[in-house]
Parts: structure tokens; sequence; C-alpha cells
């Protein structure tokens, strides 16, 4: 295809002093090849030493920019035109961000983030403000594992992590941040020297703390980018509400069995997680992923769009996701997306907001409220091993497990009856009022709940709840019993 | 060399205290000569977009440039070179604008405060890139 190509004006005496030259390519990349190939002097003003055009040269096809079609592979016809438009950057602000602030790469990080540093979206810029840049994780759980690991791999100079827990077996299912060896090793320890080995060149600080309205504030300062990992409602509102108070995107993401959301909650720039969910739900209504289960997979990817979308912040980015909430099922292989709209009358980022400092969380939760037994209702309780004695005494009594089947089917207290907790209302009359009854689940929530269900609907007997669950029969009682 | 008369010299230099604390900048139109480029119109290009020059980096887009062209074109004159303006900092090049220019054209540089324009300087990259040069102004 013959193409002709205009020479601007200041490259014309590096193409021999010609204003257009004609060539015969496939695609817009071939004619600049040929062209430069023809005319070398030419080429290192248009292309860079990746070889890929430098970033302020713009090729337009018929007046179409070849970015907005298919790049150098763009199909050119026969009598088409090229022509090469500089865009013209430059300016003090610049200078100062640019020139002297991010600081340089050395040969190893070079070699390290080549496939970074070829992409133009990316360039050494990028990847200096990379460098340069700051991300605090809260949580170094299912979601904070891969969040850790890609933005440790991409660079990030410095990544913060917030964690109190240690390493448990039942992590390990899905917080691949953390290894068989590092079981009862403190959480930030553990990720610590994971994302060391991942990459040396970054800093890497760890704060042993549970986040609190106390320390939020002092621990965001030092930091650009927020990336919330946690999973429960006070600690997210929590990063919500510090996140808008101190004027920093919250990256934000949660999961739960198969399905999992993610967003940017960025105040300045779009809505927060309170313009989303102004309240909490009603404490127990959403159970957490001990409760209900979750795919280990599930954080990966959710922690992946994270990771994703604070590197994209970082580099200055346009399409984020900032008032858009994306949400995933792994089960039906499905991404959905809802606008989402920052609220005017929002109570931390709204128009007047009434939050102007952080709050009591447990308490705007209900959490405390819940977990302290309300006064009327009168929940008794038994331990594990007191259960165990009344046993052996050949006490008659009942055993009733609220679990689910399938979890049923990992592990019992021999001697059990199951009626699952949805279900214990309807099958009421399994229930003998004349035996004393012991209602049991994994860790105790539940069966208080099934109690309260049962008494509210009537039921007679005496119903005792299973302090800790079988969770606890395992450890008290009879090791042989698997815990989950 | 590039000869540019002491009026449009005051018009880039009234451009830039004007959008002072944001950067100014335009286009030169004029034509190439021999060892000399001889600008007859500047052309301003609006600039109060802080934050998306902050992001971009462009100061103008490969569009205005080429509606700036058309323009010039329209009076037989070329492209030239291009000024902006350096608000509170010396008019001295940055690496950045060495990676984000071409040779032959001219770029004048303005410092400027609130109150006043400071120094002015053409600037002409050397043809291998590896540095800008510093280039006489004939007013």
């Amino acid at each position: 295809m013959s193409v002709t190509i205009t020479i601007p004006a200041p490259l014309r005496q590096f193409a021999s002093g010609q204003s257009q030259i004609v060539v015969d390519a496939k695609t817009a990349g071939e004619a600049l090849d040929l062209l430069t190939s023809t005319h070398s002097a030419l080429r290192r003003h248009l292309f860079n030493d990746q070889n890929t055009l430098r970033n302020f040269v713009n090729v337009y096809l018929n007046d179409e920019d070849i970015r907005h079609a298919s790049g150098p592979d763009t199909p050119v016809k026969d009598g088409d035109t090229i022509m090469i438009v500089p865009s013209i950057a430059g300016g003090a602000v610049i200078e100062s961000e640019v020139g002297q602030s991010l600081p340089e790469l050395s040969n190893e990080e070079i070699l390290r983030y080549s496939r970074h540093l070829i992409m133009p979206e990316v360039g050494m810029q990028g990847q200096r403000r990379l460098k340069a840049a700051s991300v605090l994780m809260i949580g170094t759980g299912g979601l904070g594992a891969p969040v850790g690991m890609y933005l440790a791999a991409a660079g990030v100079g410095r990544i913060g992590i917030v964690d109190f827990d240690v390493v448990e077996e039942s992590n390990l299912q899905r917080q691949i941040i953390h290894g068989t060896k590092d079981l009862g090793r403190r959480k930030i320890e553990s990720a610590r020297d994971r994302l060391r080995d991942i990459n040396p060149h970054i800093e890497i600080e760890t704060h042993e703390t549970r986040l609190t309205s106390q320390n939020a504030m002092r621990l965001f300062r030092n930091y650009d980018i927020i990336v919330d990992g946690t999973d429960n409602f006070p600690t997210r509102y929590l990063v919500n509400d510090a996140c808008v108070l101190s004027g920093k995107p919250n990256v934000y993401g949660s999961i739960f069995r198969f399905e999992g959301q993610a967003s940017v909650f960025w105040a300045e720039k779009g809505a927060c997680y309170r313009c989303l969910y102004p309240e909490p739900p009603p404490p127990g209504l959403v159970p957490s992923c001990a409760e209900g289960g979750v795919l280990g997979v599930l954080p990966g990817i959710v922690g992946a769009i994270q990771a994703n979308e604070t590197i994209k912040i970082i580099l200055g980015a346009e399409d984020l996701l900032i008032n858009r909430l994306l949400l995933f099922d792994a089960w039906q292989m499905k991404f959905r997306e809802f606008k989402l709209r920052k609220d005017p009358k929002c109570p931390v980022c709204g128009e007047q907001p009434a939050i102007k400092e952080l709050i009591d969380y447990e308490e705007f939760c209900g959490v405390a409220a819940h977990q302290t037994p309300q006064p009327d209702s009168k929940l008794e309780e038994i331990s594990a091993i007191e259960l165990n004695a009344k046993r052996l005494r050949g006490e008659k009594i009942q055993i009733i497990d609220v679990r689910e089947p399938h979890e049923f089917e990992i592990a019992r207290i021999p001697g059990t009856r199951l009626i699952p907790l949805g279900h214990v209302v309807s099958r009421m009359n399994e229930i003998d009022p004349e035996v004393e009854t012991i209602v049991h689940c994994k860790g105790g929530v539940r069966s208080a709940k099934a109690i309260e269900a049962l008494k509210r609907a009537g039921y007679s007997g005496r119903l005792i709840n299973l302090k800790g669950g079988i969770t606890a029969w395992s450890e008290d009682v009879d090791p042989r019993v698997a815990k989950y | 060399m590039i000869s540019i008369s002491e009026q449009l010299l005051a018009e880039i230099r009234a451009h830039g205290v004007r959008d002072y604390p944001y950067e100014c900048c335009g286009l030169m139109l004029g034509q190439f000569e021999a060892d000399a480029k001889i600008v007859s119109e500047t052309y301003p290009i609006s600039n109060a977009r802080e934050e998306s020059a902050k992001r971009n980096r462009f100061l103008i887009t490969p569009e205005e440039l080429m509606r700036g062209e058309k323009y010039a074109r329209s009076k037989q004159l070329e492209v030239v070179g291009f000024y902006h303006s350096h608000p509170d900092s010396p008019a001295i090049p940055s690496r950045y604008d060495l990676e984000h220019a071409w040779p032959t054209y001219s770029y004048i540089i303005v410092s400027t405060s609130a109150e006043r324009a400071g120094d002015l300087y053409s600037w002409e990259q050397e043809a291998d890139r590896s540095r800008f040069n510093q280039e006489a102004i004939k007013s």
C-alpha cells in the first residue's frame, strides 16, 4: 500500500529536507519503520530506546490517532496519509515533580521492571512514581495477601502493613502470603519476609496493632493510598472515615463465599463507602467468612483487582473504579458493575458532614451491644468441660447441632442431632421439651440465635448454649474432633 | 537564533503573569530561514488546567497544535516553536522538557511570579537529543 508520510517542519533536516515521503507498507508501524530505516537520523526523535513511540509523539492516520485504533498495527490503505504531531510538554511544576523529587532506578531495578518500562503507560516516569509511592494495607489476610505481593512485585517503594493476628492453619487455604512454615508466627512478620523475598528493593513497614480510632489518622498520615483488606464492618467504616478525613483514596475490597466487591472510594473525586452504605447492617445479619466460608481463590481475584487499581492511581491512570462498584461472582464467573453517586447528604463526605473526627465504630456497628447478652434474654450457657462431665455422669440430655449439613460432615460431637439454624423453628417439635437441651454450633453465635428463635417461637423446654461451640469441644474435651 | 519583536516578547511575558500561578503556553508562528526562525505572531493557548497538566504533563495537545498549524498555514506561516512559563521557577528547561522536545523548534521559557515576569530564554535541542542549548534572541 502506498502511503504518504508528512514530515513535520523541524524534522525535515533529518529527512533530507523533504516534507513528504511515500512508502509502501501494510501497517502504520511498518510505514514508520520504513521511513526511519531510510532516514535513520529521524528515528531517535520518534522512538525511545525501548523502540516504542515517544509518548509525546502522536501519529495520525487520515486524522485518526493510531493509539485509538490498533496502534502500530493499524492497517493502511493505498493513498492514506500519515501525520506526525507532537504534544508539547513542559513547565516548572513538572520540573520539580519529575526532575528532582522522583527517585532514580538502579540498573538492577531497570532490569527487574523491564516489562513495565517498555509500556508507555508506565515507562521510566511511571516506574519512578511507583518507587516514590507509599501504600498502607489494612490486614494481611485473604485480600491483603495478593495486594501486598503484587504491590511489592510492582515496585511500590514503601508498603505498610497493619495486622495483629497470628498465622493459623485455616488461613492457608487463601492467605497465600503465609506458608505452612509460618504457622503460629505473627502475620506481619510472615508477610514482611514474603514481601522482602519478592522484592528486596522496597521498604516494608510493619505495624503490629489493631486499627483503631486512636491510631488510624496517625498511621494514614504517612501513606499516599490505603488499601482496605478487612473482614468486618467496624474497621471498614473506620478505614472509610479516616480516608475521607485525611483526603486519601481508599481501595476497597470485600469477599463472602463466592462473591466479591471492589471499588475505589475517594471522597475528593467521588462516592465514599458511606455514600453507598450509610448504615451498617444489623449485627449478625451478614455472616463473616469464618461463619459463612469463602472460596480460597476469591480473595485472590478481588485482591488482585485492588492491587491493579492502586497501581493505576499511582500511575495517574484515568479509568479507576471511582463511582463504580464492581461485583464479582466466582461461581457464575460473572462481573457486574453498579454506578455509584456521591451523596450530598453523606454524613462524612457530604456538603455538611456531621462526622468531623473518628467515632467509636464498634458502637456504631452495634457490635459491642450485640456481644453483651441482653438483660432480659438470660441466655444459659455451659462450657465444653461441664457438658462432658454431664454426659459422663449419665444425665439425660439432648444435644442439638444447628450447623449446616456440610459442616456436620467435617466434624461432629458424638450423639448429637443436626437441625440447621434455618430449620430450627419449623422442626421445633423434634426437640423434646421434657429433656434438658444443649444447643451448639461452630463457635456459639448461631446456637445463641437458635435459642433466641426457639424461645420467641414459644418453645417451653430448657435451652442451654454450648460456649465456644464444637471448637471448644475439640480444644478442651476431644482433640480427635477436627477443628475447621 | 530566533528573531522576535519586543512587542511579541512583552505579550508572552504578560500571558505568563496573567496565568500565574498556572503555566501559560502558546505557539510561535513564523518562518524557518537558513540560520534563524523569524517569529511574526504568537498563538496563545489557554491553560487553566493545572490538574490535567499535572496528570498528563502536556500543555498543548496534538489537536490544539494541528489547529494552530492550520491557522498558520492560512497565513502562509509555520509553527517555529513554543513558549511556556515556569511559575516561581527559573527559565531553564528540565530533563523532562528535554525528553519531550524536537530539535529545530525554539522553546521559549519565561519565569513568572504574581507580580512580574522574570528571565526569559529561548532554548533549542541539540540534534542528538542530548541537551538544550540556549539560543540567541534577536529583537
